[in-house]
């Protein structure tokens, strides 16, 4: 159950998404996500799950690999629609004491949930088409401006935002999630073994049971970070300065292409929602002339 | 390729305030030379040191007294640090925790990406070097996926791929299952006859240094025993007193001496002693 967590493992497959540059899918997620909270119509939703559809039938991944991320969320998945179900105000669907149902809260339930889930799916899709390495490639050449800020700190010393090394510090969690997450399963099947109760108690208990979980874990961890640190020593690496790249990024006429799609999908869900107001607008348009009619007429 | 002189080394136990508290000699006074394209084998019970002088050669330990040179670098010269670790490669016990790539290419290519290597360069390199250890198809795998064996092989990959002229290997086989330890093993004879790299395999399996060159034998730090491994394995009874295993062939063949067999020392693998044995029943 705890290997179920998906985000931030690879998944190898020949597709157009894995091939294209890491910066177009970390863009593209990023507007993919600005775009769900953009779109407030069905239309607008409709239009953000054929595009999620489309994407994901391209990466050739399978689908259940997606859906396993989700199964991680979720218990905010249903608080947060929980919540919003019972407290937002409109008219009273239903009444149970002091639990309402309105019909805005249904709304904005729905919403939210479907919202949340596409986000996980979206940055799914992104985090098992591009390898870790690739990912923080990219996140590095996106950053590389920060380079040129610093932070004097006195008259020699600079302080420069880390760059490279953030970024070899993500790739490597990315990596080690998965084998952190296999060494938890294989901790609480050992403890299990020896009698721990995992699952039974309130909250509080359960939290105390965790701490034979947590500690072995958290001291394997860095055990291995220091086997890590050293064999990384081993092998010559000295930060970021004087490395050249095995896979150095390079735009190439499908990266723009995949920019061009991104960008028209964003511009046609934005132009859709303006279109939702303005058409309301124009509806609402001749009770509006009346008003200032009136109101010019109110001079007179 | 490689010469210690007197190294020692000690590790500190540090108090809560970062004092000295006691000291425990790993490494006590080590004479080796190990010359260029030779297969050395270190052996040794655990806490017998022989990790410890590994790091050496590497430079990730520094000596406390003596000194060790790398072909002809000396080792606490730190503007040299990087030439050596290039020249005297790594691979380490655990394989999951020196694999830094998401995929076997991506991690074969991180020493060479570190030395500053051309891209292209990088490539060719990857490519020579995943074939040298009969990984070529698996390199678009996720690591996590393989097999312990063949994650130690990726390893030896990375080391390979920077091009270095010794490889030092400390105890690659410990975590492993007797397929991987003798696809592992394979791999590095391979190396050293056909590439000519000098190889030093620590290790506590006695059935793998057979085919080592020279043995040394570490006890408390100390160089106890030396020599080719038929000298080493023909004294069995000072080997059981450094509490280490002989190979089940010898010990065969050590037993059936003492019971008055007249075979000769030193008989290393079980098909040795099958021979010799067909020849004593020939005799008599």
């Amino acid at each position: 159950m705890i290997r179920d967590i998906t985000l931030g493992q690879y998944y190898p497959a020949k597709s157009i998404l894995h091939e294209l540059d890491p910066r177009v899918k970390l863009a593209a997620t990023m507007i993919f996500v600005i775009s769900l909270f953009v779109a407030r119509s069905p239309v607008g939703y409709g239009l953000a799950t054929i595009f999620l559809v489309l994407v994901i039938r391209m990466s050739k991944v399978p689908f259940r690999f997606m859906t396993k991320g989700l199964k991680s969320i979720i218990m905010l998945l249903m608080i947060t629609v929980a919540f919003n179900l019972f407290l937002v105000d409109g008219n009273t669907l239903w009444r149970l004491g002091f639990l309402r149902i309105t019909d805005k809260g249904v709304q904005t339930a729905v919403m939210v949930g479907i919202r949340l889930i596409y986000l996980i799916l979206g940055s799914s899709v992104m985090t098992l088409t591009t390898t870790p390495n690739d990912l923080t490639d990219g996140l590095e050449k996106a950053m590389e401006p920060l380079k040129k800020f610093y932070i004097p700190l006195g008259p020699l010393k600079k302080f420069r935002i880390p760059v490279h090394d953030m970024a070899m510090i993500m790739s490597i969690a990315l990596r080690f999630i998965p084998i952190l997450l296999e060494e938890t399963d294989k901790i609480m099947k050992a403890q299990m073994a020896r009698g721990a109760d995992f699952e039974s108690g309130n909250l509080i208990q359960k939290a105390k049971a965790m701490v034979p979980l947590l500690a072995p874990l958290f001291l394997s961890a860095f055990r291995r970070a220091m086997d890590l640190a050293l064999a990384m020593e081993a092998r010559c690496y000295r930060g970021g300065e004087g490395r050249t790249k095995m896979k150095p990024l390079k735009y190439e006429s499908r990266d723009r292409t995949a920019y061009g799609v991104i960008l028209g999908y964003f511009l046609i869900v934005t132009a859709i929602e303006r279109g939702v107001q303005i058409y309301g607008w124009i509806v609402a348009l001749p009770g509006r002339w009346m008003a200032v009619y009136q109101w010019i007429l109110s001079f007179l | 390729m490689i010469r210690a002189e007197k190294l020692t080394f000690d590790y500190e136990k540090l108090d809560e305030t970062g004092q000295a508290v006691s000291m425990k000699r790993a490494v006590d006074g080590v004479d080796l030379e190990v010359r260029s394209g030779e297969f050395v084998a270190i052996l040794g019970h655990n806490g017998s040191g022989k990790s410890t002088l590994a790091k050496h050669i590497n430079a990730i330990l520094l000596p406390t007294e003596g000194t060790l040179w790398v072909d002809g670098m000396d080792t606490k010269d730190e503007n040299r640090l990087w030439d050596i670790r290039q020249d005297a490669g790594m691979v380490f016990q655990n394989p999951d925790n020196q694999i830094i790539g998401t995929v076997v290419e991506e991690d074969v290519g991180f020493g060479p990406e570190n030395l500053g290597v051309p891209t292209d360069e990088i490539w060719r390199r990857v490519e020579e070097s995943l074939q040298a250890v009969g990984m070529l198809k698996y390199r678009k795998h996720s690591p996590n996926r393989l097999s312990g064996g063949q994650k130690q092989r990726v390893a030896i990959a990375g080391v390979m791929a920077m091009h270095p002229r010794c490889i030092v290997l400390d105890e690659p086989t410990a975590m492993l299952d007797p397929h991987g330890r003798r696809s592992v093993i394979r791999t590095v004879q391979k190396l050293n006859k056909e590439e000519q790299i000098t190889v030093i395999l620590i290790t506590h399996y006695m059935e793998e240094v057979i085919e080592a060159d020279r043995v040394f034998v570490m006890d408390d730090g100390k160089v106890v025993m030396q020599g080719t491994p038929k000298e080493i394995f023909s004294q069995v009874d000072r080997l059981k007193e450094l509490r280490l295993d002989v190979p089940q062939a010898t010990l065969v063949a050590y037993e059936l001496q003492k019971r008055g067999f007249p075979l000769p020392d030193g008989i290393l693998s079980n098909e040795e002693l099958v021979e010799e044995l067909c020849r004593l029943k020939s005799k008599m």
